[in-house]
């Protein structure tokens, strides 16, 4: 305590005594800020940069572990060998449930024997057709085990196409680098490339908003009509005003009259 | 999203035909990964989904009587749409009623475990889980994938074996087909049955089982007509969506809180 006290009275007696020195008090403070205000600048500015290259660079960097697959899939080249398109391997089973990422027993029908001499197919073949051991593929959309999702009511009922939220992986020639969070064990893909959370196209993320982003919109199926807030509102009112009479559709969810949780939470 | 007419999922138990023997408790259990302990003697502590009560008539030899009564979750739909008494007082919107099926789903990752709703339900047909999952070892295999286990400080109840509903859809659109058939889309208990004291099925569908055994009454939010059936605390109005039927009227009578004057009134209530 007595050093700080004695500290503080030296700088009181160092700013009095140049006070006395200059005979303008204004000249005084230009002096004082010429010492001192470039060097707290200079030293924020690093701050700054520092800080938030820490936060936006390095500390997603040090959050996400990289992996990569087992093996290089080249999308164009089987896009190119099979009839179906993407169903043709990544299909629909009799009972509506999804396959998702072939097995080892599909690849094998054609895989029997080595095709190609790339490296790649060398390996595939050697340490896994040749074994009989599953190819332990990272999956970038993996969610949580309380998530349900039916490519089935998308697919079939909907009529989505891949692309609309996959992207053009069919036209990829190379798988890229797995990303898991450290943390949560989930790919990267979930959250996003950005960790802001921007996103331009449907697949940058696989949010539960990205979800809802097509679900809370109550839409009719067939008519594929959005409802605006404003139209929202103006039916909102219809119901307070003579209740029942509004022919606006609203989601499953008495409490949200979106779409219920129970849609894709189970 | 309602495309068609709503759905009414509900379910008639038949009392006479029930034995007790909990067949309905295990193949809940089992299919909905229900947790369990070493010791499941506290009551308090267990979950169970379903649940069999034993019910006595209170009369000495000869006339002792007992029958058994299933209890799952009511998935009550209250006095208007959604007004069940656990989804009124949720303050996370965890638990919600679908007007497109009347289930009462419960979000278990929505859900902070301020067990409000367990307050509210008269039925006792919701769990708190005070613990963590822990299976036996190797038991971990034999969970089923359709149904996420739940974790600790989260409230669960019976689901109508919602995951088999979604299973179903995805069959019927993968057909083409937007509605489920009866047979489609049934609860695990309903199958386990082996006295078929259970059946399943859409209130709401003339041709559905369960509307022919109850005959719901839509103006009076569906009170049962037939003058076997009767549903628990009926006069609650919390307008449940499980029928029982029995012809003993004791077991009906037991069915909800009455005064000792009042055994005229029950006849109008039940049966007028």
């Amino acid at each position: 305590m007595s050093a700080l006290d004695d500290n503080a009275k030296e700088i009181a007696e160092d700013t009095g005594g140049e006070g006395d020195a200059t005979s303008s008090p204004e000249i005084n403070t230009k002096k004082q800020d010429n010492r001192s205000a470039g060097p707290v600048i200079l030293f924020f500015i690093i701050g700054l940069f520092a800080s938030l290259s820490l936060g936006w660079i390095i500390f997603p960097k040090l959050l996400y572990s990289k992996k990569k697959q087992p093996i290089d899939f080249n999308h164009v080249l089987h896009m190119a060998e099979v009839e179906d398109g993407c169903e043709s391997c990544h299909f629909f089973r009799a009972d509506g449930t999804y396959s998702g990422v072939p097995k080892l027993d599909q690849c094998i029908e054609c895989h029997e024997e080595i095709l190609g001499d790339t490296p790649d197919e060398i390996k595939f073949f050697e340490e896994y057709v040749s074994k009989g051991r599953e190819v332990p593929w990272l999956i970038y959309s993996r969610q949580p085990d309380c998530v349900f999702f039916s490519h089935a009511a998308h697919v079939k009922a909907a009529g989505m196409d891949c692309v609309t939220c996959h992207g053009h992986i069919g036209e990829s020639e190379s798988l890229k680098v797995y990303e898991e969070n450290r943390i949560t064990g989930y790919s990267r893909d979930i959250w996003g490339e950005s960790i802001a959370g921007f996103k331009k196209n449907t697949w940058d993320r696989m949010k539960m908003d990205d979800c809802a982003e097509c679900h809370r919109m109550t839409f009719n199926i067939e008519k594929t009509e959005v409802k605006t807030p404003t139209k929202r509102l103006i039916d909102h009112l219809i119901d307070v005003v003579s209740p029942g009479t509004s022919t606006s559709e609203k989601g499953s969810s008495v409490q949200t009259e979106r779409d219920a949780c129970f849609v894709c939470h189970k | 999203m309602k495309q068609k007419k709503a759905k009414k999922y509900g379910m008639v138990i038949d009392l006479d035909k029930c034995t007790g023997c909990g067949s309905c408790m295990v193949a809940c259990m089992a299919e909905n990964n229900v947790p369990f302990r070493k010791d499941e003697s506290n009551k308090v502590l267990s979950i169970t989904w379903m649940r069999v009560y034993k019910l006595t008539n209170g009369k000495p030899f000869p006339n002792t009587d007992i029958c058994y009564l299933p209890r799952p979750c009511m998935h009550c739909e209250g006095q208007h749409e959604g007004h069940s008494p656990c989804v009124s007082v949720c303050p996370a919107i965890a638990t919600d009623y679908s007007s497109e099926t009347g289930v009462v789903s419960q979000i278990y990752t929505r859900c902070f475990g301020c067990r409000y709703c367990m307050a509210s339900c008269p039925y006792h047909a919701r769990y708190f889980n005070w613990w963590d999952p822990v299976w036996p070892d190797g038991m971990e295999k034999y969970l089923s994938p359709n149904v996420s286990p739940r974790m600790r400080g989260v409230v669960e109840k019976c689901s109508f074996c919602f995951h088999r509903y979604q299973l179903a859809k995805e069959k019927a659109f993968m057909e083409g087909r937007r509605e489920l058939k009866e047979d489609e889309y049934q609860t695990a208990c309903t199958q386990a049955c082996p006295a078929g004291a259970i059946t399943f099925g859409d209130l709401n569908n003339p041709n559905h089982a369960v509307h022919r055994m109850v005959k719901p009454d839509p103006k009076h939010h569906g009170r049962p007509t037939h003058p076997n059936a009767f549903r628990l605390l009926e006069r609650l109005g919390t307008n449940p969506k499980v029928y029982y039927i029995s012809s003993r009227d004791w077991v009906r009578r037991a069915g909800d809180n009455y005064l000792e004057h009042e055994a005229e009134l029950k006849q109008t209530v039940h049966h007028g």
